[in-house]
């Protein structure tokens, strides 16, 4: 059976195309006269640019984490470009039509229409490619309900006070090394705002790729949700099939203030490498929410993509009765790695979190949770629940579980349960016998395992989710 | 033995299961409609014909032929052997958590349809169907929203077995020890089922340790599996002798012969 796996794991990485889009991009290399370029580049004001170099200074000074269960070759930060656009961008086009159609057809071929009347109703879109926002759909509908949803750079210059005063907060700028680095080079990104008592009318979502050889992406997304507010975002991801890896290390900092909640998806579908580990995207992301009194932070993530992963989206539960939840569900094969997990930090009194992980490896992938479940002394009556399941599929992958639990309250209640299966002769033989094919078999029994996930995700992209399982998982089976 | 009009015709077939050789020269005749009934004592070989006819891997067929419906039954993939309407009850049906009995079995129809050359079939249409079904062998329909065998009792198993029978419409079933705990009311159940599935162009293997099946599904011939090979055939009325003095003497019949030359 594990050939029969092998063969329907040996897929096609359907947006693995490169788009011929001429590009203005900066000569690899890192020093502060590239932050300052990069800072020139969004005409940013000084206190941005400050606070980057500030953050280049104390990443000098890091050290590359090297804790996570990934191997990799040590990355040369000198040979990345850390800046690249599309030239017909330099003039920042008013709208759609002078958007240069190379671009749009990109994300069209993407399954991503960028024109608002062939969209899928209720979702709006910020296209980032490379280094810069392309277009960002339905601004003036949000703005009529009191929603900002803008590139990040733009929002440097239009809402400077809510920018300088959450940037950093939830993520500090020397949080991580990577984080740091970010803080430094990072390029666009999507920035919003939900005023008070707002349910944003529609969702909101991001698109990211790569395009460009050597260049890294980071991106930096920063969601402010107002008290008693309500917001939907999804985030996708994809990049051409390149022989060499490249980077991308992002931030993602979600505020939810008293009463709010945050729902935030994630499907990464990033180029993984070839079956041998040629190639593929080194996925470093830090991404963490806070949640004031009563407030919710729920991450969603499908993770198919990447050579390597190391990701770890966290709630820090300030507020009295805030919730966090974390549901993943994370696909490895080939020679994938992926360490990803959650962490969430119960301050307030009556906190509550819920993750639920699942890891399914194929291949000869390696596929590792990692998460922390603080109970801090504050932490009075905390409540914590934690499964984590693994599905082996084949029997040349790996599936590990490292879940740290620190509890400083007696009152607070944590619960771990872990399973590991495998995708059995016998279920096999049972779809085989009712006359299924054996791809649409794995299909099937992966999909199952990943019910309690899928469904969290908004009803749009649950069907996406399971059509990229699918894709990914072709030819894992025989 | 064979001719054309019959549904399935093994030949001197020989299958082993890890190396070890189960089924040793076993020849079978099955015209469409008909009941056999396959017994036999435990290690005879009788789940092991079950998996070699339907293809289930790690079962290699060394050599003899199997056809059905004219077609080389050996030759094709397991998925292939299903969609030509072989079908198989399991003794222990497996779970699929997470997939519920509709998709599960919307899925499989859909898969036949296709290979059959016809569109998938309308899931209202399908619902209909599925909710008969789960009526007719006396399921609650709440367990077509149900993962697939997830948490179902020993009864309730076998009677998902069957529903998926009522479902997929095979040519030829094979009931793999459909009476293995199950009590008298549920065994009633699965053979009414069983019973009312009786038609003049599908046939049933109902592989049996036991009489007690036969008081209620009555088999056209009655078949005795020893060491791999059909020692001895008949009509109901074996399954009756058997019941009385039990298989040991079948198994003893070439010592006699032996002694006896």
């Amino acid at each position: 059976m594990t050939e029969q796996i092998d063969k329907a794991l040996a897929r096609e990485y359907e947006a693995g195309f490169v788009s011929d889009v001429e590009s203005e991009t900066f000569e690899p290399g890192l020093n502060e006269d590239v932050i300052r370029r990069i800072s020139g580049m969004k005409g940013e004001p000084e206190w941005m640019l400050e606070w980057r170099l500030g953050a280049f200074r104390e990443w000098l000074e890091m050290e590359e984490p090297e804790w996570a269960l990934v191997d990799y070759p040590k990355i040369d930060f000198q040979s990345i470009s850390y800046y690249s656009a599309p030239k017909s961008m330099k003039d920042k086009p008013k709208s759609l039509d002078e958007v240069d159609p190379e671009l749009l057809r990109t994300y069209e071929k993407l399954g991503i229409p960028l024109i608002e009347q062939q969209m899928l109703a209720g979702i709006a879109v910020d296209a980032v490619f490379d280094s810069v926002s392309v277009v960002t759909t339905f601004r003036e509908k949000l703005e009529e309900a009191g929603v900002i949803f803008c590139p990040i750079s733009e929002a440097v210059h239009k809402y400077p006070d809510l920018v300088k005063k959450y940037i950093g907060s939830v993520v500090p700028k020397k949080d991580n090394y990577y984080a740091a680095l970010n803080c430094a080079v990072f390029t666009d990104g999507s920035f919003v705002y939900i005023p008070k008592g707002t349910r944003c009318p529609m969702e909101l979502s991001t698109y990211f790729r790569i395009n460009e050889q050597n260049t890294g992406q980071f991106e930096r997304t920063l969601i402010v949700a107002d008290e008693g507010s309500h917001v939907s975002y999804l985030e996708g991801c994809t990049a051409p099939q390149r022989d060499e890896n490249q980077l991308h290390a992002a931030v993602v900092e979600l505020v939810a203030l008293d009463n709010a909640e945050i729902k935030y998806s994630t499907v990464q579908n990033w180029y993984p490498g070839d079956e041998n580990g040629k190639g593929g995207i080194y996925n470093f992301v830090t991404k963490r929410g806070i949640c004031h009194t009563n407030a919710k932070i729920s991450w969603t993530q499908v993770e198919t993509g990447s050579s390597v992963t190391w990701k770890y989206p966290s709630c820090i539960l300030k507020g009295d009765n805030s919730v966090g939840e974390f549901y993943s569900v994370a696909l490895t094969r080939g020679r994938q790695q992926a360490d990803t997990g959650t962490k969430m930090i119960h301050l307030g009194k009556n906190t509550k979190s819920t993750i639920i992980s699942k890891g399914i490896s194929a291949g000869r992938s390696n596929n590792s949770y990692r998460g922390l479940v603080r109970m801090n002394p504050g932490a009075e009556g905390a409540r914590n629940f934690t499964q984590c399941d693994s599905l082996l599929i084949g029997d040349q992958c790996g599936a590990h579980t490292f879940p740290y639990v620190e509890s400083r309250n007696p009152s607070a209640i944590v619960e771990h349960e872990a399973t590991t299966s495998k995708v059995s002769d016998e279920q096999m033989f049972l779809c085989r016998q009712r006359g299924l094919d054996p791809e649409k078999a794995v299909s099937m029994i992966v999909n199952g395992f990943c019910k309690e996930v899928f469904k969290e995700l908004p009803m749009e992209f649950a069907v996406e989710a399971g059509k990229l399982l699918e894709i990914s998982l072709e030819g894992s089976v025989g | 033995m064979s001719n054309t009009n019959s549904l399935l015709t093994i030949k001197d077939l020989h299958a082993s299961v890890e190396e070890k050789q189960i089924i040793k020269g076993l020849d079978l005749d099955i015209k469409p409609g008909e009941v056999h009934a396959i017994m036999g004592p435990n290690g005879a070989g009788k789940s092991t014909l079950g998996y070699v006819l339907s293809g289930r891997d790690g079962y290699s067929v060394e050599s003899g032929s199997v056809t059905l419906g004219g077609e080389d039954l050996l030759e094709m993939e397991t998925e292939d052997r299903a969609r030509a309407g072989l079908f198989l009850a399991f003794q222990y049906p497996v779970e699929i958590p997470g997939v519920s009995n509709l998709e599960f079995l919307k899925a499989s129809v859909d898969a036949q349809r296709e290979a059959r050359g016809e569109d998938a079939i309308t899931s209202a249409d399908f619902l209909k169907e599925a909710k008969a079904a789960c009526k007719q062998v006396n399921l609650p329909v709440a367990f077509l929203k149900r993962g697939v065998n997830e948490g179902f009792s020993g009864g309730e198993k076998k009677r998902n077995e069957l529903m998926q029978m009522l479902l997929l419409k095979p040519k030829l079933c094979i009931l793999d020890e459909t009476d293995s705990g199950l009590d008298i009311d549920a065994l009633q159940v699965v053979a009414e089922g069983v019973n009312s599935q009786r038609s003049a162009d599908r046939s049933f293997i109902v592989v049996t340790h036991y009489q007690r099946l036969l008081d209620y599904i009555k088999p056209d011939f009655v078949h005795v599996l020893s060491d791999g090979k059909i020692v001895k055939s008949g009509d109901a009325s074996l399954a009756l002798e058997l019941e009385a003095q039990g298989y040991a003497w079948l198994q003893k019949e070439p010592t006699e012969d032996e002694l006896e030359g």
